[in-house]
């Protein structure tokens, strides 16, 4: 068992679908965020549209407390899913659909939805603007949600369960 | 407030939404498996997507405030996203990594993955969106307890 945890953790081949997706990808994302900070000095992230969001049905002070940002939230939430239609218009060739099982989705989201706004931001939150702004705080966030993160799909592999 | 803003604000953030919705789907982490590819160790690629975005935008917060005092469209100062420390970037951190372990979906990720046509994500956006609320609702009772007199019913 720990011998075939070894093999996997070696793969073969360490990028088999090359580099130039992923890194021409993670200069546009970087680029977006980029655009927004030079003409209005936000760093964006993306999990605060979840509370900010819940502000115009919720009455709860935490969700109140992001209502001067949550339109343009929602306007960034929305650049977000048409920039990514655009792709999947032109490049994509039409749409793509996951073969994740529903209930791990739901239930992962779950765990999202609450664990960023606790530990204060995601993946583009700490991941790109904190880590971009070398800020102590984001990294050791990113080091820990990485990590765990690791470990859950690791154990979720080897438990057997795919997609 | 909305009332004074740069009429230019809104279509920028609209704008820089598009291209970091685009920059997400064409590096494929739009794509649950593509992320659980990573987290399993199976392709490194994500690597590449954080690090090259944190590059670029590490590139703009570091320049800015030495060249301008403020940004164009609300006179804001250019300032570096610092948040505090304290036991919840822990504790979030932690929870948040199971989510995404188990489900390969972050924020981001998740509303280009709608834009990509994967309409299964709906799931995950609903649960994230149960997930917020319900840590809202527990945070806001906690505070209201908190700043209540003491010995109040």
């Amino acid at each position: 068992m720990p011998a075939e945890l070894v093999a996997q953790a070696v793969p073969a081949e360490p990028f088999p679908n090359g580099i130039a997706r992923y890194a021409i990808g993670g200069l546009l994302v970087g680029l977006g965020a980029v655009v927004i900070y030079l003409g209005t000095g936000i760093a964006a992230g993306a999990s605060t549209f979840l509370e900010s969001t819940l502000s115009y049905v919720s009455d709860r002070s935490r969700f109140q407390q992001y209502r001067a940002s949550r339109d343009w939230r929602v306007v960034f939430t929305l650049g977000i899913v048409l920039g990514a239609a655009v792709y999947a218009a032109v490049w994509q060739g039409g749409a793509w659909t996951t073969n994740v099982q529903p209930w791990r989705l739901l239930v992962g989201g779950v765990f999202v939805g609450i664990g960023t706004r606790i530990g204060k931001g995601c993946t583009s939150g700490h991941g790109v603007c904190g880590v971009g702004s070398a800020s102590k705080t984001s990294i050791v966030g990113v080091i820990t949600f990485l990590t765990v993160a690791i470990v859950t799909a690791q154990l979720v592999q080897a438990i057997g369960m795919s997609p | 407030m909305n009332g004074n803003r740069h009429p230019l604000f809104m279509p920028l953030i609209l704008v820089g939404g598009l291209i970091f919705g685009f920059g997400l789907a064409f590096s494929h982490m739009a794509r649950p498996e593509v992320v659980l590819d990573f987290l399993q160790f199976d392709d490194f690629g994500l690597l590449f997507v954080m690090f090259g975005a944190a590059i670029v935008s590490g590139i703009a917060f570091a320049v800015m405030p030495r060249i301008r005092d403020g940004a164009p469209l609300t006179g804001d100062a250019y300032r570096r996203r610092l948040k505090a420390f304290d036991r919840n970037v822990l504790i979030g951190g932690a929870i948040f990594g199971v989510g995404w372990g188990l489900s390969g979906i972050c924020p981001g990720a998740a509303y280009a993955s709608l834009g990509i046509g994967n309409i299964t994500i709906l799931w995950a956006l609903v649960g994230m969106f149960a997930g917020a609320y319900l840590q809202g609702v527990w945070r806001s009772k906690r505070t209201a307890a908190e700043t209540a007199p003491a010995g109040a019913d």
